[in-house]
């Protein structure tokens, strides 16, 4: 299925000298320093509010953008390609957020005559309409958790139900954030569940389309790193357990995904390489699943650099991002490599730790600690301020052990060791979860951070 | 009858105004909602009440601590 644009590109191979990076923050400054490694010239953006970053030092050229807000900043398609063009960059590397998966970038970049460092734009497409990629995989062989098409009346819908079984989940089509979601334990319930998220669903969305799904209680979110090469190859580079989330963003991740079956994982993994291989999918790309007591079911394609990339890398030695600007060149895949050790990465935002309000302010003191085991990747230092116009992530503290346990222990000691003042900071969060016995036991799933944040509000108001 | 300021907890930029001078409002309800570092922040009214003023609107950027609306209890 490879399509014609994809074996075009193949067939002359690009040459890469000049990334230009269209992202900010940790990642920037990570491509940074990738491209500083493959020994290319780096172009980085920066808008008024990132003017004192650190990577801006560091890479060959920085160019100033005009707004501060993301639409006529790092989402301003224009002014990024014109300097892309001024700059002499031959390639872009979008990061992770922003433009990273819209294939009209993506498209405009290429037909500038540069290379868009992911894979061919058709896949940005594919993998964005979230129906139509669990469609795509399901046919491919990966397994889905059942759910029904849209429910028009209580027929169809005791229908769907038999198929699916219960305890199943009444979902709006038009929705999300949990708004309308009604679980469902019986099929005496369904009835009045479907009447009340009808009522919800059209008084929030102004949109009464319902369907059904089966309702996983405790799942654990399991994703697999896959490369892919422009000769139609692909290998997967194991696990991420992903699970410990608050507002359904991540939170703490590590590889290998402790107290699942590794066999399980490891076929899960090979099966995902294998469809990208025959679908010719190309460049990096993440397959996220849930997984529920020995069950595994796709959820959705990520067809870009993870921001929890860094403990795929620590337990491969594969540098992701230098595969991503090397893939694109043309190069073959590398060597597979074993498993070695656990790395665990934490996520350090400006938020503060029990209400997870976001916070904003100067760096007064901003000491990332240097230790053994440990790697710190943060777009901020020292001094700089930190603005409410983009995402609130500090730092990622990525730490390496011999053992699950050591890793814990590294990363902890390190978070306690991050001099931060001037913002909040969820670090009394993230040591509180990493201190917890169900944490410290494997024993995690999506709920795991919320359930440490009641237990410490009913201790406050004690 | 006791007016009080309500206070926006975070530096950022209004996005949606819900509310205007003159509506009841309840305890809890949302009277507008804030963006802050891609997250958005409703501001709730403190007490059942009437709204005597609402001091920003959309796109307005709004400091910690600042006065949003004024509330007549």
């Amino acid at each position: 299925m490879s399509s014609d644009s994809k074996s075009a590109r193949s067939q002359s191979r690009p040459v890469i000298t000049t990334v230009l990076i269209a992202n900010r923050g940790a990642i920037a400054r990570r491509i940074v320093r990738a491209c500083n490694e493959l020994g290319l010239a780096s172009v980085v953006v920066f808008s008024p509010a990132d003017a004192g970053a650190p990577y801006l030092e560091e890479a060959s050229q920085a160019y100033p953008l005009t707004g501060l807000r993301p639409v006529e900043s790092y989402l301003d398609q224009e002014q990024l390609l014109q300097i892309a063009q001024q700059s002499g960059a031959d390639a872009v590397h979008p990061g992770y957020g922003f433009l990273s998966e819209n294939p009209v970038f993506a498209r405009k970049v290429m037909d500038a005559g540069m290379v868009f460092i992911g894979p061919d734009p058709v896949w940005l497409e594919r993998m964005g309409d979230k129906v139509n990629a669990r469609r795509l995989m399901a046919e491919q062989g990966m397994t889905t958790f059942e759910g029904s098409g849209l429910i028009t009346d209580i027929d169809s819908a005791k229908q769907a139900a038999e198929q699916i079984g219960f305890p199943l989940v009444v979902k709006p089509s038009g929705g999300g954030g949990g708004m309308g979601m009604q679980v469902v334990q019986n099929v005496d319930g369904l009835e009045v569940a479907l009447a009340q998220a009808k009522a919800v669903a059209d008084a929030a969305f102004g949109n009464a389309d319902l369907y059904l799904e089966r309702w996983i209680e405790k799942p654990r979110h399991i994703e697999y790193q896959i490369l892919a090469d422009e000769q139609g190859n692909a290998m997967q580079l194991y696990e991420r357990e992903c699970s410990v989330q608050r507002r359904h963003q991540k939170l703490i991740e590590e590889s290998p995904a402790p107290g699942i079956d590794a066999a399980l994982l490891g076929r899960q993994a090979e099966l995902g390489a294998s469809i990208c291989a025959s679908l010719g999918y190309n460049n990096l790309g993440t397959l996220e699943t849930l997984y529920s007591e020995g069950e595994t079911g796709f959820l959705e394609m990520n067809t870009r650099i993870q921001v929890e990339h860094g403990v795929t890398e620590e337990v491969t030695g594969i540098d992701l991002v230098q595969q991503q600007i090397l893939l694109a060149g043309g190069e073959a895949l590398p060597k597979p490599v074993p498993m070695v050790g656990h790395a665990i990465e934490v996520r350090v935002y400006a938020e503060d730790a029990q209400t997870l309000m976001p916070s904003t302010g100067v760096l007064g003191v901003f000491q990332p600690p240097s230790l053994h085991g440990v790697r710190i990747e943060t777009g901020y230092q020292q001094g700089q301020e930190v603005s409410p116009y983009y995402d609130a992530l500090l730092a990622k503290v990525i730490a390496k052990g011999n053992t699950r346990a050591q890793a814990i222990g590294r990363v902890t000691v390190a978070l306690q060791a991050f001099n931060i003042q001037g913002v909040q900071t969820n670090v009394a969060l993230l040591v509180r979860v990493l201190q917890d016995s169900e944490f410290l036991a494997g024993n995690v799933d999506t709920g795991i951070v919320e359930r440490i944040l009641l237990a410490s509000r009913k201790v406050t108001a004690l | 009858m006791a007016k009080q300021e309500i206070e926006s907890e975070v530096t950022g930029n209004v996005w949606k105004v819900l509310k205007s001078a003159g509506d009841t409002v309840a305890e809890g309800e949302v009277i507008m909602i804030l963006e802050s570092m891609k997250m958005e922040i409703p501001i709730e009214s403190p007490a059942a009440g009437t709204l005597v003023d609402v001091l920003v609107q959309p796109e307005d950027q709004v400091e910690e601590d600042q006065a949003v609306a004024v509330l007549e209890t």
